[in-house]
């Protein structure tokens, strides 16, 4: 098993779904550059944010997780053996962070002061905390990506033929950052876990600040912790998820070994998340809001109902070692932190005066799903040209 | 990563540490002591009559678009219940006043301009800052639109343009700040009619609002609203008709911000708790890199073959 592009034909009926899905995206965010925030979206004063932060943002964030969990296992625990699933992963998370910090750039009204953070300071916010540590983030993944640009060019550089005076030159640079990075690359993976805790706990910070315009199923002060361990048990599902479908869609032979010894380690993970969630519930006693049965009471019971199926699911070894019982397994887990940060973020937000119920437009809807769409474009790109995705060597030798 | 031998770890992991110890900065906490000379004002919601000159001073005195002063005397707008937006920095609602339908009870709103504001300690780059006369102001030049200090505030005050694309502001009543420096009063508490808007040092300000509560405790209900509210706030009300029915949220008396700077200060004290588990990842890598020396063989052994990833 190693890592290789994979040689497969980009176009097919899905990408040209997925390409108009993007495209009709962009036009919604272009309308939104064009004439604000309020042309696209149904964002009103009583409620400042919608699906653009509760969805792209704090789920993005949650989901991209699978860059941080993989790399504590594989290359922290040095767990060689799962090695493979560290690339996928990684791809996810520095393309999902890409995407978040784009969804910012699109939700902030001023976009063009997006760096102001970098150079003014305010210690006390949690979202100060989120936007230094996503910005640094980014750039650790980035770095921790170039590996795979380094291997897929060195001794390869080919340089159109009016500027093929370079690819000695450019060959010398990519092999001494290669040298550079290999002796340095721990400094920045132990990084990218550090980041990883602290910006997924604060973004559950983010909104004990709302006070009691929150709804008590979900304002706790052990926000952070839950979103920080919800972010954990998301993250393999998230990997496994990924492979599954990267294999359906290549025609790879999953890597049920190492897939199966992943899905048996969720289940605990996800024991101590419902710990914690129905421990809060019961301490706070906010049990009594459940039985009103409400909006806010129904999606309350949706996520949690999800993420207690899929415990019982990855509890069961029948589960863990089909494919299918992986993908859906994932899928609940997926399912119920995403449903997760939407309630945090958009249902539990419920302030005294609010005439106009949210929900987001057909315009919020459209660039969320069209932003989606792009960033598996970008993957199924990437993973073609770079060597990103371990397979067999018969395999490699097939396709090629 | 196999390339790596224990000394450069060392080496490396210690300019890791040293670079983070590097860049800690003591962070300012929002609970610095307040001047005793900060401003209060409070509305006496039994004096008003619900003459919106204020709303009108306000436009002016901020620049906003204001229709005619006589348009202000049409009390159709009265009927629906109105919050301060993009348009409008405050504006006054009229409630029923059971007691005597005759005279209905008209509350101001505007920003409460907080001891502890929550904005503030929200605000992503401190483009909102609370000065020592008390008041809360926004900062255009430092501001980037992303509206956390509505999603912070627990009177809803601040409003964003949702209309414009380039250079959007967050709204909400200065207090008169450029007033102020020229020795002026705030816009609507010039103009009131009644004198149903009184101006002066908070601490004045709410001696007065105690008197008169304690004078007429026929008429008020014995409350000041916003005496202990999020733990005090520069504006005051004082009524005939309980706050919860005149559209005040109902508010307990700690510090807006409180528990989330707790968290935020508990996260990151001092950075102790990042750089432990820095050096704790760091430990754990180095022990589980040396029992797992056989594998790292295994791989070189790949890569030496010609194909094998590093990392």
């Amino acid at each position: 098993m190693i890592p290789a592009p994979i040689k497969y034909k980009f176009i097919t009926p899905g990408v040209i779904f997925l390409i108009l899905i993007a495209l009709n995206g962009l036009v919604f965010l272009a309308i939104r550059f064009i004439s604000g925030i309020g042309a696209v979206t149904n964002l009103d004063n009583a409620t400042p944010w919608g699906l653009w932060i509760g969805v792209d943002v704090a789920a993005g964030v949650a989901l991209a997780a699978g860059g941080f969990t993989s790399a504590a296992l594989g290359h922290i625990m040095h767990r060689e053996e799962y090695h493979s699933i560290v690339r996928p992963a990684l791809l996810t998370a520095m393309l999902g962070y890409t995407f978040v910090a784009f969804a910012v750039f699109v939700d902030i009204g001023r976009f063009y002061f997006i760096w102001h953070p970098l150079i003014m300071w305010n210690g006390n916010s949690a979202l100060f905390e989120v936007g230094i540590c996503v910005m640094i983030y980014v750039t650790v993944l980035y770095i921790e990506f170039f590996p795979m640009v380094t291997e897929k060019f060195i001794g390869r550089v080919n340089f159109p033929q009016f500027l093929d005076f370079l690819n000695k030159p450019v060959d010398m640079i990519l092999r001494y950052l290669d040298s550079r990075l290999s002796a340095t690359m721990f400094i920045f993976i132990i990084a990218g876990v550090v980041l990883s805790t602290l910006h997924q706990s604060s973004l559950g910070t983010l909104m004990v600040i709302a006070g009691q315009k929150m709804h008590p199923l979900w304002q706790t002060p052990i926000l952070p912790l839950l979103f920080l361990l919800s972010a954990i048990s998301v993250g393999f599902p998230m990997v496994i998820f990924e492979s599954l479908i990267a294999s359906r869609s290549f025609k790879l032979k999953p890597e049920m070994k190492i897939l199966s010894r992943l899905g048996r380690m969720i289940g605990p993970i996800l024991g101590v998340y419902l710990a914690f969630k129905i421990g809060d519930i019961f301490i706070r006693e906010t049990f009594k809001y459940i039985v009103i049965f409400d909006t806010a009471a129904w999606m309350f019971i949706v996520e949690m109902a999800l993420m207690m199926i899929a415990f019982a699911l990855f509890l069961s070894r029948k589960v863990t070692r089909s494919p299918l019982g992986l993908f859906i397994a994932s899928s609940f887990v997926i399912a119920g932190v995403l449903i997760n940060r939407m309630n945090n973020f958009i249902i539990a937000y419920n302030p005294f005066y609010n005439p106009v119920k949210y929900f987001p437009s057909f315009g919020e809807i459209s660039v969320t799903i069209g932003c989606i769409a792009l960033l598996v474009l970008v993957y199924r790109a990437i993973v073609m040209y770079f060597p990103v995705i371990s397979q067999e060597k018969r395999e490699i030798i097939r396709k090629i | 990563m196999k390339n790596l031998n224990r000394r450069d770890f060392f080496k490396s992991a210690a300019l890791g540490v040293s670079l983070t110890v590097l860049g800690t900065s003591k962070a300012k906490g929002s609970d610095k002591m307040l001047s005793d000379d900060r401003l209060g004002i409070l509305v006496d919601t039994d004096v008003c009559v619900g003459c919106r000159h204020c709303e009108w001073a306000c436009r002016v005195a901020h620049n906003l678009p204001t229709p005619d002063l006589d348009n202000y005397s049409d009390n159709s707008v009265f009927k629906e219940y109105r919050r301060p937006d993009a348009g409008s920095l405050t504006v006054v609602n009229k409630f029923e006043n059971e007691k005597n339908p005759l005279l209905p009870i008209h509350v101001k709103v505007q920003c409460m301009h907080c001891e502890r504001p929550a904005c503030v300690s929200a605000c992503i780059v401190g483009a909102l800052t609370k000065g020592d006369d008390g008041s809360v102001v926004w900062d255009d030049d430092k501001c980037i639109g992303c509206r956390y200090c509505m999603v912070a505030c627990p009177f809803q005050i601040p409003t964003y343009d949702y209309d414009r694309s380039i250079d959007p502001h967050i709204r909400k009543c200065d207090l008169c700040t450029d007033r102020r420096k020229n020795d002026e009063l705030p816009a609507c508490v010039n103009i009131c009619p009644n004198e149903a808007l009184l101006f002066g040092k908070r601490d004045a300000v709410l001696a007065v609002a105690k008197t008169r509560v304690k004078r007429k405790s026929d008429v008020y209900v014995n409350h000041i609203y916003g005496e202990h509210e999020v733990g005090g706030t520069s504006w005051m009300y004082i009524a005939r008709k309980s706050f919860d029915k005149l559209n005040m949220p109902h508010l307990a008396a700690n510090p807006a911000p409180g528990i989330s700077e707790s968290i935020q200060h508990g996260i990151f004290a001092y950075f102790v708790p990042p750089v432990t588990l820095y050096a704790l990842l760091g430990t754990i890598m180095w022990i589980t890199k040396r029992r797992s020396g056989d594998d790292d063989e295994l791989i070189s052994d790949e890569e030496e073959k010609g194909k094998g990833g590093k990392l």
